[in-house]
């Protein structure tokens, strides 16, 4: 008994090495990449602080963007991950850490320039800001594109199970409609949530009108009748699944839940939606400025962004990606709709305090009655 | 009390350093962010504020208890029967009694999700033989099962150490003595196993008072145990004051239920913990 537990045990280690070693076949190096960085730094280190999942990291055979850096500059990258805004300022606020490179959402940038945090990034360092599509140059919270430059563009859309849903939703009102009740999930985070409420009763996502934040919060308790729950990263699961119908969620995320759920389908409500970008920024605090403008710099390089691209399944605002043949995403509607079909879409602006703490005690009173 | 030498105290400062800097000084800080606003000025609204927070705090405390009765319940039986066995057979049970912590309580919370879903593995075998499927995740009872799932083996493992210290020498006695089954169990096991089960108690009711993943994960979103009010006040909602009068109170909490705890086994007779 006891010997065919161990050839048991021997194959399985076996089988998993296996495993292991078809990951490491990633590709580390840029070819032509490594003579344009110079090794100046080398030996320093930078600290890159961003959105997790949010980088190519070398699986699947993708390119390793962090260790390409690392063989291409000799600076050694220590990365690390957050899952919200919120966190991220909670974390730079605290001081206990500096950053070299953060890369926030756009209100997250207004009021960390607001609030002194940023430096302004010495733009003649970042050769490869050409590549910056002009749609998203000059954005409201760095109207001088001082302290930022773009990596990620995302929207939110509704995404839907063909087979449990019936026709085509076109309205964020689908989310309230008791025929789907248990079957509908929403953003467990205020701002995302807010926001589909807002739209719906077209009022602005940036109001500083409490009246209207009522008026949304009541929307929203009205929904917690129907709702099965409130997610973040389980709603890959509950979709992948098809043990929910219907789902709120960012557009780049409702490619890879379609890759393993045909079932699934994707609209713009045609009531509007909340665009996002997420820009690299140097803290005001960082350590290594040299080596972040390099790194930025690398993030915009064609061969870089594109691994990135694919990687992440967000939309890009980089050309020499959108105009590269290669790019497996180039054509799809749901990243890049056609003129025609593009929805309306607003912008998050940091909301002050007084503001910001009006809507989350909205936000744990819903939280609450459901 | 006994002087103690150099070489005990010497022997002794590198945990001292460490509780010092890991654990007094945060309760200090936790204590100075409960008590003070925004600008750093001294104030009692947080504490006032909590107020809000009372139906949060019974739900969270109502349901670790539950999960602690569970646990107790098939810990207890299981504890004393294992103690029984046979030397090889002990060794295989405890490794299977702790095989799941080899694995992250995250990962382990996140498969019951796969498990427990609407079209989970549960609801498929069910629909597989003709049964309609019961609605498990985003319910109370996932939360307090994720408890006890996850926080099971800190009840065996210290009710099963005192059990198997009891000597079979005085179940023998007892029994020489005219003690039925019952008596028995009342009489010896019991009050010897004490200081196990209220250790067991203690490790399990004080990580589920406090979590917030299992809740977040298992609940749907829509349970909000005190763990995770305190985890949307420091995260989301960057309100570092509330954030720590909550969990200070729920601190004092906890503190006096062990206290109570440890009255309890005092009088009985048992080890304090």
């Amino acid at each position: 008994m006891k010997r065919y537990t161990a050839i048991l045990l021997a194959l399985l280690m076996i089988v998993s090495m296996f495993t292991f070693a078809s990951c490491g076949s990633a590709n580390d190096t840029v070819e032509n990449l490594e003579a344009t960085y110079s090794q100046e730094y080398a030996g320093t280190t930078l600290n890159v602080f961003n959105w997790g999942e949010y980088i190519s990291d070398g699986s699947e055979g993708s390119l390793d963007v962090n260790k390409a850096f690392e063989n291409a500059t000799g600076i050694k990258v220590n990365y690390s991950n957050y899952d919200s805004n919120e966190a991220m300022y909670a974390k730079m606020k605290s001081e206990a850490v500096s950053y070299d490179v953060v890369i926030p959402s756009d209100y997250m940038i207004e009021r960390l320039i607001n609030e002194n945090m940023l430096q302004k990034i010495d733009m003649s360092k970042i050769t490869n800001y050409k590549n910056i599509s002009d749609e998203y140059k000059g954005l409201y919270f760095d109207e001088n594109d001082e302290y930022s430059v773009p990596y990620s563009v995302g929207m939110v859309g509704l995404i839907y199970n063909t087979t449990m849903v019936d026709g085509t939703p076109d309205s964020w009102s689908i989310m309230w409609d008791g025929k789907y009740k248990d079957n509908i999930l929403t953003f467990n985070n205020p701002r995302d949530a807010f926001a589909i409420s807002q739209f719906l009763l077209g009022i602005d996502l940036n109001t500083t009108d409490k009246a209207d934040w009522d008026k949304a919060a009541d929307k929203l308790k009205e929904q917690n009748k129907v709702l099965q729950g409130k997610v973040m990263d389980q709603v890959f699961n509950k979709m992948q699944g098809g043990n929910a119908a219907i789902a709120p969620y960012y557009a780049g995320d409702f490619l890879t839940m379609q890759s393993i759920n045909e079932d699934l389908a994707f609209v713009y409500p045609k009531e509007g939606t909340n665009i996002f970008v997420d820009s690299a920024c140097i803290p005001a605090n960082a350590k290594n400025y040299e080596a972040a403008l390099m790194y930025i710099n690398f993030l915009l390089e064609p061969e870089v962004a594109l691994a990135n691209a694919e990687y992440i399944c967000y939309a890009t605002p980089n050309m020499a990606v959108l105009n590269n043949e290669e790019y497996s995403l180039k054509d799809s509607e749901v990243l890049y709709p056609a003129e025609e079909n593009k929805p309306k879409t607003q912008y998050f602006h940091d909301l002050d305090a007084d503001i910001r703490s009006y809507y989350e005690k909205l936000w744990e009173d819903i939280l609450r009655e459901s | 009390m006994k002087k103690r030498g150099w070489g005990s105290v010497a022997l002794n400062a590198p945990y001292t350093v460490w509780s010092v800097i890991f654990i007094v000084v945060p309760l200090f800080i936790v204590g100075y962010y409960a008590f003070t606003d925004k600008n750093g000025a001294f104030t009692f609204a947080n504490i006032i504020e909590l107020k809000e927070y009372g139906d949060i705090f019974v739900t969270s405390v109502w349901y670790s208890v539950l999960a602690t009765v569970i646990c107790l319940l098939i810990s207890y039986p299981f504890a004393y029967f294992l103690s029984r066995q046979s030397e090889q057979s002990r060794r295989l049970q405890m490794m299977l009694v702790m095989l799941p912590m080899w694995m992250n309580l995250l990962i382990r919370t996140y498969s019951w999700m796969n498990i427990l879903e609407k079209n989970g593995i549960i609801n498929n075998l069910l629909a597989g033989i003709g049964l309609e499927p019961i609605k498990m995740i985003g319910t109370p009872g996932a939360v307090i099962f994720g408890m006890v799932y996850n926080y099971l083996p800190y009840m065996i493992l210290p009710i099963y150490t005192v059990m198997s210290k009891i000597e079979p020498s005085l179940l023998e006695a007892a029994e020489d003595l005219g003690c039925n089954g019952f008596n028995k169990m009342r009489r010896v096991i019991m009050p010897l196993s004490l200081p196990g089960v209220i250790s067991g108690i203690t490790m399990v009711f004080v990580p589920s008072v406090s979590t917030f993943y299992i809740s977040q994960k298992l609940g749907d979103g829509k349970i909000m145990l005190v763990g995770d009010a305190i985890e949307r006040q420091m995260q989301a909602a960057y309100n570092y004051n509330l954030g720590a009068s909550i969990s200070l109170v729920l601190m004092i909490m906890i503190i006096i239920s062990m206290a109570v705890m440890n009255k309890f086994s005092d009088e009985e007779g048992g080890l304090v913990i």
